[in-house]
């Protein structure tokens, strides 16, 4: 089914991410962040290289369907790496092409960068995407930001927001199929022409699309006002999100990871990142 | 006498208009009163006002004229507010016709759960109470499952399961079954039979399908805004000529038994059970005019 593909990025599972608290989740992501930005060697590399590879491990998720998510990235990472090895001036010079000088500096700093980039995206996709139901991450961001609402920020409206816009992704995907399929009997086309004609046999179909879509809001907010919604004051949940030691352990972890990662810098610095 | 819980006293309702068209009259000068733990059916076809009738009775729409008695209360008076409003939907709830724009979760249990929520209730009661619901209208095994991949009929089952989770002792229907296959139609019409007669919920049901008005006990045709007739089934639909009249139909059962009557057959023309109703007119024929 066409529809599954907006729930595609969460990979169903019973892991120990899976079973998480998301927003023990979030705050991990967060921190692993700031963990790979810390890391300037080699051997802190490695080592966050190492653990990254463990997060894959423990999720019981393919690395096929992770390493396949850098295809995303591929011309961000070549790119940088391209400007990395051409730009970078260093000491050890390994060959030069006329006036472009090619150091070893460049070759190390372009492979960190690279390798900072995939484990960004691993580590936010273990923790957040992959691992974390759409609707539980918008829970988490409800309650982490929470104390927002004494200045008056409308967390709760947004995570609303939030979860019906996900609620509405498939009923409107199989809703634009369906125009589309009726366009098509009138016979529409929207597979010839350039850019230009294929833009416009859009407009049939998003005209439609928007109109329906407005009905749908207006009669969810009567369906939702009939049954008592009122906004975010004096409102409960069925499911409280409640912190275990798992939470605890696993941010305990990171920051742990953290410190290693800081004392193999000054430990093993040999030659790393030049920021 | 019963204790009457809902009662309309003289609804009148004109949609506003704008610069280029004028106010249109939706319903003019209704009244009925509603007994505690009744099924009544309200028919007629579009444009009859039965829908704009429903959405007065959960006070989506204010009436230009005329009274709604809640419980005896009227909610219409001056000095009736939001809050009272929000309390008196804790009693009255309704089922729409598109079961698609009424589904707010992306789980079903957090769908159930999103009224009590609404309300306050603490989370181990709110619990208790989807289960209990999800249970009654027969979705149990589906409470994790995502709203969008059930059937039509399952889902209008869900929205069902979010009103009688808020424990409201009047639900009403409006068309809530339009929209489904004959399959789905009997999976909802079974379970609000059910939560008629065994959980004692008052129902009333909007429809323009005459077989489900005839499960009814009482039922009320709309035309044009006012009522035509009201009475029990069989009072109301062995009187077919009127409902002819405004391009309504009545049950299959009843129009043959309707005809045969005509030729001078002894048949009754409140059966709207067709096995009972073949085995009548089995007899009839046997027997002969009369």
């Amino acid at each position: 089914m066409k529809s599954d593909i907006a729930f595609g990025q969460y990979c169903e599972g019973d892991s120990l991410l899976h079973r998480l608290d998301p927003r023990a989740k979030i705050v991990l992501a967060v921190l692993y962040i700031v963990v790979i930005f810390l890391a300037e060697s080699v051997a802190s590399f490695g080592l966050l290289l190492l653990f990254s590879a463990g997060l894959v491990a423990v999720s019981g998720i393919s690395p096929r369907i992770v390493l396949g998510s850098m295809k995303a990235l591929t011309f961000i990472i070549i790119f940088t790496a391209v400007i990395n090895i051409f730009w970078m001036q260093g000491e050890t010079l390994l060959f030069a092409l006329g006036p472009v000088e090619v150091y070893l500096e460049g070759i190390v700093n372009a492979v960190l960068i690279v390798l900072r980039i995939m484990l960004l995206l691993i580590c936010t996709s273990m923790f957040l995407t992959y691992t974390t139901t759409p609707i539980a991450l918008t829970d988490g961001i409800e309650q982490l930001l929470a104390p927002l609402n004494r200045i008056h920020v409308p967390v709760h409206e947004f995570a609303m927001m939030m979860s019906i816009a996900l609620r509405f992704i498939p009923t409107l995907i199989e809703e634009t199929e369906k125009i589309m399929n009726a366009q098509k009997a009138r016979g529409a086309d929207f597979t010839e022409g350039n850019l230009l004609q294929r833009a416009k046999a859009l407009i049939p179909i998003l005209v439609p699309l928007f109109v329906s879509a407005f009905r749908r809001a207006d009669e969810l907010a009567t369906a939702m006002e009939c049954r008592c919604y009122t906004g975010g004051a004096g409102r409960t949940r069925m499911s409280v999100l409640r912190y275990d030691w798992k939470d605890f352990a696993a941010i305990g972890t990171v920051v742990l990871l953290g410190a290693a990662v800081v004392v193999l810098n000054i430990l093993v610095p040999g030659i790393g990142l030049a920021m | 006498m019963k204790n009457i819980v809902l009662e309309a006293k003289n609804l009148s309702f004109e949609y506003p208009g704008d610069e280029d068209t004028k106010p249109v009259s939706a319903l003019r000068d209704v009244s009925f009163a509603i007994e505690e733990g009744s099924f009544t059916a309200i028919l007629g076809h579009n444009g009859s006002g039965k829908s704009t009738l429903a959405k007065l009775l959960c006070m989506i729409y204010q009436p230009t004229a005329g009274q709604i008695l809640l419980n005896g209360r009227d909610m219409t008076a001056e000095g009736i507010t939001e809050k009272d409003i929000m309390d008196a939907r804790r009693e009255i709830g309704m089922v729409f016709q598109n079961p698609d724009n009424q589904i707010v979760a992306t789980v079903v249990e957090e769908d159930v759960a999103f009224g009590c929520e609404n309300l306050g209730i603490p989370s181990a009661e709110i619990r208790r109470r989807v289960d209990e619901a999800l249970e009654i209208v027969g979705m149990r095994k589906y409470a994790r499952h995502a709203p969008h991949k059930l059937s039509g009929g399952q889902k209008q089952r869900v929205a069902i399961a979010g009103t009688i989770a808020m424990k409201r002792k009047i639900i009403i229907f409006d068309e809530s079954t339009a929209m489904l296959d004959p399959l789905g139609r009997k999976e909802v019409m079974d379970t609000i039979l059910r939560l008629n007669k065994e959980d004692g919920i008052t129902v009333l049901i909007i429809t323009h399908y005459m077989n489900e008005a005839a499960m009814a006990d009482r039922v009320i045709v709309m035309n044009e805004g006012k009522i035509l007739t009201d009475g029990t089934p069989g009072e109301v639909f062995s009187q077919p000529e009127p409902l002819w009249e405004v391009g309504l139909d009545v049950p299959q059962t009843t129009e043959i038994l309707y005809k045969l009557k005509k030729d001078g057959y002894d048949v009754p023309l409140d059966v709207f059970e067709p096995e009972q109703c073949a085995r009548i007119i089995a007899q009839a024929l046997e027997r002969g005019r009369s």
